[in-house]
């Protein structure tokens, strides 16, 4: 029987060097304590955030301003923007980092979660500050 | 997904190229994919039988894998699916390849895929497989080398990697490293780990991103020696896992609970890892 000819037969690399390879990032840690810290704040902002939105249903632009006015009301709103779309970007980046494996891809496939993502928020947050403030 | 691996979904080419492909591969290649198989004659003068479907391949044909189905003598061979693969070799097929040593969960030689869950061949007795034919293949994602036999270089690599011995500092004590009963009471569910692959190669996040994530069972042993009490290298251990790749892949999908044959819970070590490492932040 011949050896089998598969990658660890034909690279001349020891698998542990390939195991090794750039070393280890020591990084990640943030990006997993940050989903989870999001996903609590979006589980405490959940219900806050839905009476807003039944509140908001049905009324006009002027209706909608004055309960945004409130400074509590939009905060709970800005808070929950925040969290979630950080919740987004980092969700999204496991996905790709997980499926996507060729490396230009994946690294633009990255630059445009967070591109998407920061663009998202801070369209959501200058819609809220906007009608909070009246102008 | 769990434990539905019996598709052949999962069973990777023999030959797969070098270069990384753009996206995980969700087919198989086309020297992988299963074409027909031969259907062995039954036993003569059996009054009992059984039949297994075996995954088949040979690298020295140049043909693509096929399953062959077999029947046994179930009154002449033993209970467990390994009996019934030796029975095989030595009345039908002795072409038939696998890897068998112990017999008793042990030694971890006969991991394999049977019924569509990576299990031993020698503890999983061919009763528990209810409906029709008892299904065996080869681990999922791994390089074939012949019929039931993977390629594990890349995983005992990733074992070797986390450097699975004692570290120490301090010189060497004139007796033994002290323990207490509570620390090495800490290591039970961790030492047991028999490094039969089961767990590994029944996660997903293993089958795509098996070259950079460590996978359950080096994980695991990882955690064994970062909560040995007598171990002095637990930075350093921490520091060489902290990685989105090394660590991070693991998405809590539990196939590796599901699978382990020695009742192990590789998803929790590697919990406990994860804690650690925010632990030491926070």
């Amino acid at each position: 029987m011949t050896a089998p000819n598969t990658e660890a037969t034909r690279s001349m690399r020891t698998p542990l060097a390939r195991v090794r390879n750039l070393g280890a990032s020591h990084s990640g840690t943030s990006d997993f304590w940050r989903q989870r810290l999001t996903a609590v704040a979006m589980v405490l902002l959940m219900v806050p955030v839905i009476v807003v939105v039944m509140m908001l249903l049905g009324r006009n632009q002027a209706g909608a301003a004055q309960i945004l006015g409130s400074p509590l009301v939009a905060i709970i709103l800005l808070l929950f923007i925040i969290a979630s779309a950080w919740h987004m970007k980092i969700g999204m980046q496991v996905v790709i980092e997980d499926y996507v494996q060729h490396e230009t891809t994946k690294l633009v496939a990255v630059m445009a979660n967070n591109f998407f993502s920061i663009a998202v928020a801070l369209a959501s947050i200058y819609a809220i500050l906007k009608l909070s403030s009246g102008v | 997904m769990a434990g539905s691996m019996d598709s052949g979904l999962a069973l990777r080419a023999p030959r797969n190229d070098e270069r990384r492909e753009k996206m995980v591969e969700f087919a198989l290649p086309k020297n992988s994919r299963i074409t027909g198989g031969t259907s062995w004659p039954k036993p003569a003068g059996a009054t009992e039988t059984r039949e297994f479907k075996v995954y088949r391949w040979n690298p020295d044909d140049g043909k693509n894998p096929s399953v062959d189905t077999y029947f046994i003598d179930t009154h002449d061979c033993g209970p467990m699916v390994l009996d019934g693969l030796i029975w095989i070799k030595n009345n039908i097929d002795p072409t038939l390849t696998f890897r068998r040593s112990c017999r008793e969960g042990v030694c971890g030689s006969c991991a394999m895929n049977i019924d569509g869950q990576n299990t031993l061949a020698c503890t999983k007795s061919m009763h528990d497989v209810k409906d029709g034919a008892v299904k065996v293949n080869p681990l999922p994602h791994q390089p074939v080398v012949k019929d039931l036999v993977p390629d594990l270089t890349n995983f005992y690599a990733q074992y070797a990697s986390i450097e699975p011995w004692l570290q120490t500092t301090t010189p060497t004590p004139q007796k033994e490293w002290r323990q207490s009963h509570a620390d090495r009471e800490k290591l039970d569910g961790l030492y047991e780990c028999i490094l039969c692959a089961c767990c590994s190669t029944s996660c997903p996040s293993y089958w795509w991103n098996s070259d950079r994530y460590l996978g359950p069972a080096a994980l695991l042993q990882a955690n064994r020696w970062v909560k040995d009490s007598r171990d002095e290298a637990t930075g350093e251990r921490l520091d060489n896992l902290e990685d989105p790749f090394r660590l991070y892949r693991c998405h809590t999908i539990l196939n590796c609970v599901k699978a382990c044959p020695k009742g192990l819970n590789p998803a929790e070590a590697i919990a406990e890892l994860k804690l650690k490492m925010v632990e030491r932040q926070i």
